[in-house]
């Protein structure tokens, strides 16, 4: 079935696809824009009929393969339906919903935020005329040519607005959770963010502790590279710096380009409010000078944080429980493992959480590969399931975890991955039952792993707060049932992970020494 | 200058005109209109191309004029080049349907007391068999030597004595009313006939005479059709050549092209095959009886007339074949898409007194693929049938996409690369 | 509409051009917010989409 100019949202079809495929008798399902590289994914799978292949960048593509043409019809007719439903829904009481930026204006005349989400190759025209119009831009999308950001953002700084992204998936702003973010407390800590999940990790571990966010700006990845040169976290500093409910500033990231690094330190030297850094890459040590902490870790930086506002000195542990608890736990894991079974497989839905992941793994196991190739075999990897290579015509593992579930059965099968390592993350805009999505495959493998002889171990991490739509309590538990070891942090998990494949030496030395 | 200011005061040349009534005289005089020269709707066409509709209409008006006693001699005159076709829009003129107009043809006078143009336009021949529709034989002949010989300085003298009619105030009321001013033109027609109707009877005329006029103005519901079209006209006259403008200045259909011009485009016409309307047959008739979209009444929706103001019209949303209310204030919203901004003389009570939507910007036709809708009646392709139907028409987009193509090298190459 | 301080003194009215799942998440939350029935501009072909970039309204003051 092809709708022409009938253009639909990639979720949304995703979401369409992933319906039509659970229906009876319906063997393969594809809902697409005929884009090229549509047609491509088609092909690929079989679906490329003729009339697929002669449709538009603006047509909607349904193609349906099923084992009888009753099954294939009432499955067209469900799109059918879904279409026609997502129209009523979205003209509300019989009013159109406006197609462009301008006409929205003259719907929503006060507006003062663009949320844009359309594929890059737009993306940058659109946050041009929004930034024209005078109004604050958050730029979701990604693929946006690095020579638009700096074009987009010497704008931006010009007219005093705010552009966050490219590649910014979320922020909080006077309240309002905007993408993928959660649920926490309207509070003292302002953040300026480079990485969202990073940022999810910092204030949701601040939620627990009863600490809100005045602010959560992001700036996208390569906001504090050479090229783009830190332009919109500088500007949202000095937002912060001026701001009387934001009582401390925290900058999560990676390490900035040399000359983005000293101006950020320089204006976080000057603030008069206590600051962390936590800009995580290889060999950067926790450390504290006057009111400027330098974190590690994502949770380090949310003691830091705390520490500084309570007006104690910081100290940080490898694991919130005790050392006799997780030496208990860990006895019992090696137990079940056997020998050879030792190397660590990460999969991950947050990119900076994967790094952070291989950041705490490497000075213990020694190089961590960030792929999955025939060459990765037996070697430690710690991949994000929500990069480029993964997500063509799926998507992003927040919302399907379909990739993921795969990847858990194949690590039971592979006779050297000894612990899986896996971020579950919550919050607005994340799929409805995260831990419910991967809990099943994760039973299963470890029954598979135990009937083979050779055992699987899972340890895992739930970014989110109670009042998350999915509740974080419920989450955890659903995991620990399902055989999974949670621990309260990404950090844990991995330090939780470094010990269960670096056997006794590993426990020791994190144990042992109570340092970072 | 920047597109955004030559289109603020491209529109704004647009809504501020104040087309006047000021006179009704032959096209000779009042246009400049000599030679044997034909003029018809829609953008220049050659003869060869022009339907069967459109060519039953120009020999008739040469044989009208009396340069040809018959038909046969009158096409050896078209083909041979002694009768030059042209269109009305070069003129300073609009018809609708073929759209003909020749010397000894009455014309209205729209002067447009803002910018100081004029604009100009037959009287509406009224139903059945007439020259608009391509009817052809004696009696449309004898009608319109009465309109020069009767209708015209009858008016004309009315009109005059009037000093003047203000057909914007006019058609702002009529909206009000319930017209859009394309296909449902009662409301003003009937305020024109009542105002008129004092000058009328003092007219220095004949009272059989003044009595056949009145009755001929009183008889037809669309007598105001053809001076809505002449106000659209001399709205947008003034606001060709204002450079750097994206609007739309006219909107016109031959029965084979359909042609736009643009503000910053100058004189160029943009044109693609014209579409068929889609809409409701009287008793009797189909598609397959329809011609293709032909008149300059386009220029009616150019300036927020028509289909943009479908909401303000429910009695013609129906007879169009629209659906309901929803669909006619979804028409209207769909038209301020692609419109630069809000008439503030025409208002809508059923949408809150909101404008219509006018001023349509090539860019956004381009951008959103929404092109103008234009309401419309449907003619007979047999020549001289009539009108058969009502219904909806869309430009099409290919005329917006040349146009931008257009704007866009000039653009670059006046001001340089990226101005 | 000037400076991002200003900014955090406003109630926040968003208007949301791409995935509808974010308009409808702040509509539930009673955040002001309206979505745009985005499609590529120009159908999607690349060289008038360009056109229009360069032919778009500049700056408002």
């Amino acid at each position: 079935m092809i709708k022409r100019s009938a253009y639909q949202d990639s979720v949304t079809l995703l979401g369409l696809a992933r319906e039509l495929r659970t229906r009876n008798g319906v063997l393969e399902a594809a809902a697409l824009m005929g884009s090229p590289a549509n047609k491509d994914l088609l092909a690929q799978s079989g679906l490329l009929t003729t009339e697929a292949a002669a449709a538009g960048v603006n047509d909607l593509v349904i193609v349906i393969r099923a084992d009888s043409a009753e099954a294939a019809g009432a499955a067209l007719s469900q799109a059918e339906a879904f279409l026609g439903a997502r129209q009523r829904r979205l003209e509300g009481a019989g009013r159109r919903l406006p197609r462009t930026l301008e006409s929205a204006r003259r719907h929503l005349p006060d507006a003062n935020l663009v949320v844009i989400s359309v594929p890059g190759a737009f993306a940058a025209s659109e946050a041009r005329k929004a930034l024209s119009l005078g109004l604050h831009v958050m730029l979701f999308s990604d693929n946006v040519a690095l020579e638009d950001e700096v074009a987009l953002k010497e704008l931006a700084r010009r007219r005093g607005l705010l552009l966050m992204g490219p590649d910014c998936g979320t922020a909080i702003l006077n309240g309002v959770p905007l993408g993928f973010a959660n649920a926490v407390p309207r509070g003292r800590v302002g953040f300026v963010a480079a990485s969202g999940t990073g940022l999810q990790q910092v204030m949701t571990l601040l939620a627990a502790r009863g600490e809100g966010v005045s602010q959560a700006i992001g700036v996208g990845g390569r906001d504090m590279t050479e090229q783009v040169g830190g332009v919109m976290t500088l500007q949202a500093l000095d937002a912060l710096g001026a701001d009387p409910t934001t009582e401390l500033i925290i900058v999560v990231g990676k390490p900035p380009a040399p000359l983005v690094r000293g101006q950020v330190e320089a204006r976080l030297r000057a603030m008069q409010k206590p600051c962390v850094m936590a800009l995580l890459g290889r060999g950067v040590r926790g450390r504290q000078e006057g009111s400027l902490a330098t974190a590690a870790t994502l949770e380090d930086a949310s003691e830091a944080a705390m520490a500084m506002l309570q007006g104690v000195a910081w100290t940080s542990r490898p694991f919130s429980a005790p050392p006799t608890e997780i030496r208990t736990h860990l006895q019992a894991v090696w137990k079940t493992l056997a020998p050879e079974r030792r190397v660590v497989r990460g999969l991950y839905a947050g990119g900076t959480l994967a790094h952070e992941a291989a950041l705490i793994l490497e000075p213990f196991l020694g190089p961590v590969a960030t792929t999955l190739t025939p060459e990765s075999a037996g070697r430690h990897s710690v991949v994000d399931l929500g990069s480029d290579e993964f997500t063509l015509g799926r998507a992003h593992p927040m919302l399907d975890s379909s990739l993921r579930v795969q990847a858990i059965h194949q690590a039971a099968r592979e006779h050297d991955v000894g612990v899986l390592l896996l971020d579950v993350v919550l919050g607005h805009g994340a799929a409805a039952d995260p831990a419910g999505d991967v809990a099943p495959a994760i039973e299963a493998a470890r029954a598979e792993a135990r009937d083979r002889g050779r055992g699987l171990a899972v340890v895992a991490s739930v970014i989110g707060t109670a009042r998350d739509p999915q509740g974080r309590e419920a989450q955890v538990a659903r995991l620990g049932a399902a055989g999974a070891w949670v621990l309260p942090s990404n950090a844990q998990a991995a330090r939780a992970a470094a010990c269960i494949a670096g056997g006794e030496p590993v426990m020791q030395s994190l144990l042992g020494s109570g340092g970072a | 200058m920047s597109i955004k200011s030559a289109n603020q005061q491209a529109l704004g040349r647009l809504v501020e005109a104040q087309p006047v009534l000021a006179d009704c005289l032959p096209a000779e005089q009042a246009m400049g209109l000599t030679g044997r020269t034909v003029l018809h709707a829609g953008p220049p066409l050659a003869w060869e191309r022009a339907c069967a509709t459109m060519q039953a209409a120009v020999l008739c008006a040469v044989r009208y004029e009396g340069w040809a006693p018959d038909d046969a001699m009158a096409l050896n005159l078209v083909l041979r080049g002694e009768v030059r076709l042209g269109p009305c829009h070069h003129m300073r003129a609009v018809g609708p349907m073929t759209g003909i107009i020749t010397a000894s043809m009455p014309v209205f006078v729209v002067e447009n007391r803002a910018q100081g143009n004029r604009a100009h336009v037959t009287i509406n021949e009224g139903l059945g068999k007439v020259l608009r529709f391509g009817a052809n034989d004696e009696s449309v002949v004898e009608r319109l030597r009465w309109l020069a010989r009767e209708a015209g300085p009858v008016l004309g003298a009315a009109i005059r004595a009037s000093g003047g009619i203000d057909l914007r105030a006019l058609m702002a009321q009529a909206v009000r009313m319930g017209d859009e001013m394309h296909q449902r033109n009662v409301a003003a027609s009937s305020l024109l006939a009542r105002t008129l109707m004092g000058q009328l009877t003092r007219a220095r005329a004949d009272t059989q005479a003044i009595a056949r006029v009145a009755d001929f103005i009183g008889g037809n519901d669309q007598f105001f059709l053809n001076l809505a079209m002449a106000v659209g006209k001399a709205c947008t006259d003034p606001c060709l050549g204002i450079e750097d403008s994206t609007m739309v200045v006219a909107m016109a259909r031959n029965g084979t092209d359909f042609g736009i011009r643009v503000a910053g485009l100058g004189d160029r016409w943009f044109t693609a095959p014209v579409e068929m309307p889609q809409g409701l047959y009287f008793p009797g008739f189909g598609a397959e009886d329809a011609n293709p979209d032909m008149g300059d009444s386009a220029i009616v929706e150019t300036v927020g007339l028509g289909a943009f103001a479908m909401a303000a019209s429910p009695a013609v949303v129906r007879f169009v074949g629209v659906g309901g209310m929803q669909e006619a204030t979804r028409a209207t919203e769909e038209m301020a898409e692609i419109c630069l901004g809000e008439h503030p003389h025409f208002r809508i009570p059923a949408l809150d007194e909101r404008g219509t939507p006018v001023g349509i910007d090539i860019r956004k036709v381009v951008e959103t693929g929404i092109t103008p809708l234009i309401n419309t009646g449907i003619a007979g392709k047999t020549p001289g049938v009539g009108q058969i139907g009502a219904g909806v028409a869309r430009a099409p987009l290919s005329c917006f996409e040349q146009a931008l193509e257009a704007f866009g090298s000039r653009r670059q190459s006046t001001r340089g690369y990226g101005g | 509409m000037a400076g991002i301080g200003d900014l955090f003194r406003q109630e926040i009215r968003v208007i949301n051009l791409g995935l509808e799942a974010f308009a409808l998440t702040l509509e539930q939350l009673g955040v002001p917010v309206i979505h745009v029935a985005w499609s590529p501009p120009a159908g999607g072909d690349p060289r008038k989409a360009a056109l229009l970039a360069a032919l778009a309204d500049e700056e408002e003051e």
